[in-house]
C-alpha cells in the first residue's frame, strides 16, 4: 500500500495561543484550533508568562481533542507531530513540547522542532506555492526582519532591528494613547480615520542597511504628546495615530522594496501578527503594484500565531529528514539560521 | 494492571512502572538538571528495559504539586498527553502526600514539606493508621514554616517531618518542636514514584481535560492584581 499524502499534526504555544492543527501535504488546512487567552491577560495590560503556561496546560488536551475531531482521522493518518520549540516565552513553549513529545511518544510517531518565524513565514504557503528566490518581511510583536530564502528549509536574515520590534513599538504608543491592549489593532483603526500630518523621524540607518530601529520613533511620539499635553494643546489621536504608523509603514515598505531589488527575488512575503495591519497591508499592496514580483500576504486568520503555520513549516522539515529526539526541549533564543542549517545537516540522515 | 507514574513536581525527577501492583522499574534522580530534557528519555529508557510498550499501559498516575510551578506543568503536560493519545485514565496525586505516604509506618502525626523560599513551605498534615494508611488531618497550604510549627507544637503530639529540603529547616523544626518532632535518616525523604503508582493504583480518575496543577499560590501577577482589587 503506498500512501500519497502526508499530514502533520502540529502544536503551538509560544505566547498567549493554544494552538493545535493537522495540515495535509504542507499547504491544505484539515484543522486548525486556537484558544487565546487575550481575555485573561488583558487586566494586567500585557501576556504575564506565569498565567500564559498556567492556561496552556489547561487547554492542551482540549485543543488536541477538537483538532483531531475536527479534522474526522485517526492517528493511524498522521505521519508526524510538529512542535514550535522557540522562540517565545520558555514557560509557555515548554508545554507544546512535553505535550507533542508525550503524543509523539505514545503513538510511536516521528518529532520535529519547528521555528516560530519558520512558521510565520510557511503560513503564506498554505495559500500559495512559494517560488525561490523569496524575501519574507516578519513583523510581529519580537520580531521585525528581513528573512532570505534560497530555497526551501533555508533562512537568510539580511536584516533585523536593533532594538524595538514593530510591534513592540505599536504597543507602547498605544499605551500612551491610553488604548487597551493589545494595542496595535486600535492603532491601525485610528490611524485610518486620521492624517499623518506630524513629521515623525523614520531611522533609515546607514546606506544599504537592511536593519530597523524603532525606538527613536517611539520615543519621539511620546514626547510630542507629554509636550502637547504641557502646553494644554490637543492633538487630534487619530492623527497621532496616522503619523507614527505612516513613519513605521514607510521604513518597512521602503526597506522591503530596495531589499527585493537587490536580491532578485520573485516574491515577497509578509508574515507575524503586524502582517494583520491594514495600513502595512494597503502600502505594500500599492508598493509592488506594478512589479513582477509577487506580494503575498497571509489572510488575517493566518497572521496571528496558530499552529496550522507550524505544521506547514514542519512539513518541509519532515520531507528534509530532520527529526527531533527524545530530549527536544524548549528553547526562547533559537536563531533562525541555525534552525535552517541544523534542518541542512540532517538531509539525507533519516 | 500497568501504570507509568511521574514525578518532575520537585528537584528529584522520578518514573516508575508498575503491573498488577508490582515495581518493577524506577529510575530516580536528584540533581539540577533540566526536567523538560530528561523526562522522556527516562521514560523511554523505563519502558524499554520492563518490555513495556506505550499501549500497554493502562493508566498514568503523575505528582500535581505542589511544587515548581514549570516542574509541575512539565509532568501534567506529559501524563495528560499522553494519557489523552493512549485514551487511558490519568490521576493526579498530590506531591506532598507522595511524601507522606513514605512515613505511613509510623502512627504519628507526619509534616511532609517542600521548601518555597523567604521562609515559605508547601506542606499539609497526615496521621498514620499504623496499617500503612495515611489520612489528612491538616489541608495542604502554602504557609511561612515558622508559624505552622509553633501551631503544630501547640497541638503537642508528636510529628515525623519528611522533607528533601530538611537540612536548609531542620533547625528551625527544632527550634520549635523539640523532643516531639521526628527526623528519620535517609532516603525516606525522597518522593518515590513508586509510591505515587501505587497511591494511584486504586484511586479513580476525573476527567484529563479538567486535571490541573495543585501550585497552592496564585502566580504573582495575579496575587498583586487582587492586593491592588482590594486597596481601591
Ligand atoms: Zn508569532
Amino acid at each position: 500500500m503506498t500512501k500519497n499524502n502526508q499530514y502533520i499534526l502540529a502544536v503551538e504555544t509560544s505566547c498567549d495561543e493554544t494552538a493545535a492543527a493537522i495540515v495535509k501535504n504542507g499547504r491544505e488546512i484539515i484543522s486548525n484550533v486556537v484558544a487565546s487567552q487575550i481575555e485573561s491577560h488583558k487586566r494586567f495590560g500585557g501576556v504575564v508568562p506565569e498565567i500564559a503556561s498556567r492556561h496552556h496546560v489547561e487547554q492542551i488536551t482540549i485543543v488536541l481533542e477538537e483538532t483531531i475531531n475536527q479534522a474526522k482521522l485517526s492517528f493511524d493518518d498522521i505521519d508526524a507531530i510538529a512542535v514550535t520549540e522557540g522562540p517565545g516565552l520558555v514557560g509557555a513553549l515548554l508545554i507544546g513540547v512535553n505535550a507533542a513529545k508525550a503524543l509523539a511518544y505514545a503513538k510511536q510517531k516521528p518529532l520535529i522542532g519547528v521555528h516560530h518565524i519558520a512558521g510565520h513565514i510557511y503560513a503564506n504557503q498554505l495559500e500559495k506555492e512559494f517560488i525561490f528566490p523569496l524575501l519574507s518581511l516578519v513583523v510581529s510583536g519580537g520580531h521585525t526582519e528581513l528573512i532570505l530564502m534560497k530555497e526551501h528549509g533555508s533562512f537568510e536574515v539580511i536584516g533585523e532591528t536593533r532594538d524595538d520590534a514593530a510591534g513592540e513599538a505599536y504597543d507602547k504608543v498605544a499605551r500612551t494613547l491610553k488604548l487597551p491592549y493589545p494595542g496595535g489593532p486600535h492603532i491601525d483603526r485610528l490611524a485610518a480615520d486620521g492624517e499623518a500630518l506630524i513629521d515623525f523621524p523614520r531611522a533609515w540607518l546607514e546606506d544599504g542597511s537592511y536593519d530597523f530601529s524603532f525606538s527613536g520613533l517611539k520615543s519621539a511620539v511620546i514626547n510630542k504628546l507629554h509636550n502637547a499635553e504641557q502646553r494644554n494643546q490637543v492633538l487630534k489621536r487619530e492623527d497621532v495615530a496616522a503619523s507614527f504608523q505612516a513613519s513605521v509603514v514607510d521604513v518597512l515598505t521602503t526597506k522591503t522594496y530596495k531589499a527585493a531589488k537587490e536580491f532578485g527575488v520573485k516574491q515577497v512575503i509578509v508574515a507575524g501578527g503586524v502582517a494583520a495591519n491594514k495600513g502595512l497591508r494597503a502600502a505594500l499592496s500599492t508598493k509592488f503594484m506594478d512589479e513582477d514580483t509577487e506580494l503575498l500576504i497571509p489572510p488575517l486568520s493566518l497572521c496571528t500565531d496558530n499552529a496550522a503555520m507550524i505544521a506547514a513549516a514542519g512539513s518541509v522539515a519532515f520531507e528534509q529528514g530532520h527529526r527531533a529526539g527524545w530530549n527536544l526541549n524548549a528553547n526562547p533564543g533559537l536563531d533562525i539560521e541555525e534552525y535552517g542549517r541544523r534542518r541542512k545537516l540532517s538531509k539525507g540522515k533519516i | 494492571m500497568n501504570i507509568l507514574a511521574i514525578d518532575t513536581s520537585n528537584q528529584v525527577m522520578g518514573v516508575a512502572i508498575t503491573k498488577d501492583g508490582v515495581l518493577v522499574g524506577e529510575l530516580i534522580t536528584n540533581v539540577k538538571r533540566n526536567h523538560s530534557v530528561r523526562l522522556m528519555p527516562a521514560i523511554d529508557q523505563l519502558m524499554k528495559e520492563t518490555d513495556t510498550r506505550p499501549v500497554d499501559i493502562n493508566k498514568i498516575v503523575v505528582a500535581n504539586g505542589p511544587g515548581s510551578f514549570t516542574g509541575v506543568r512539565i509532568g501534567l503536560a506529559t501524563a495528560k498527553t499522553m494519557g489523552w493519545a493512549l485514551q487511558i485514565p490519568v490521576v493526579g496525586i498530590s506531591s506532598l502526600q507522595v511524601l507522606a505516604d513514605q512515613g505511613a509506618f509510623s502512627t504519628d502525626y507526619i509534616c511532609p514539606f517542600f521548601d518555597a523560599r523567604r521562609g515559605l513551605v508547601y506542606t499539609g498534615l497526615y496521621k498514620g493508621d499504623g496499617n500503612g494508611k495515611i489520612v489528612e488531618s491538616k489541608k495542604e497550604t502554602n504557609v511561612l514554616f515558622a508559624e505552622w510549627l509553633k501551631s503544630l507544637a501547640e497541638q503537642g503530639e508528636k510529628v515525623v517531618f519528611l522533607s528533601q529540603d530538611m537540612e536548609m529547616h531542620r533547625q528551625n523544626i527544632m527550634k520549635y518542636m523539640g523532643s516531639l518532632a521526628t527526623i528519620p535518616k535517609g532516603s525516606i525523604h525522597t518522593p518515590r514514584p513508586s509510591t505515587l503508582a501505587m497511591i494511584g493504583e486504586n484511586r479513580t480518575e476525573g476527567s484529563i481535560h479538567t486535571l490541573v496543577p495543585n501550585y497552592l499560590r496564585l502566580a504573582e501577577a495575579e496575587a498583586n492584581w487582587l492586593k491592588q482589587q482590594e486597596t481601591r
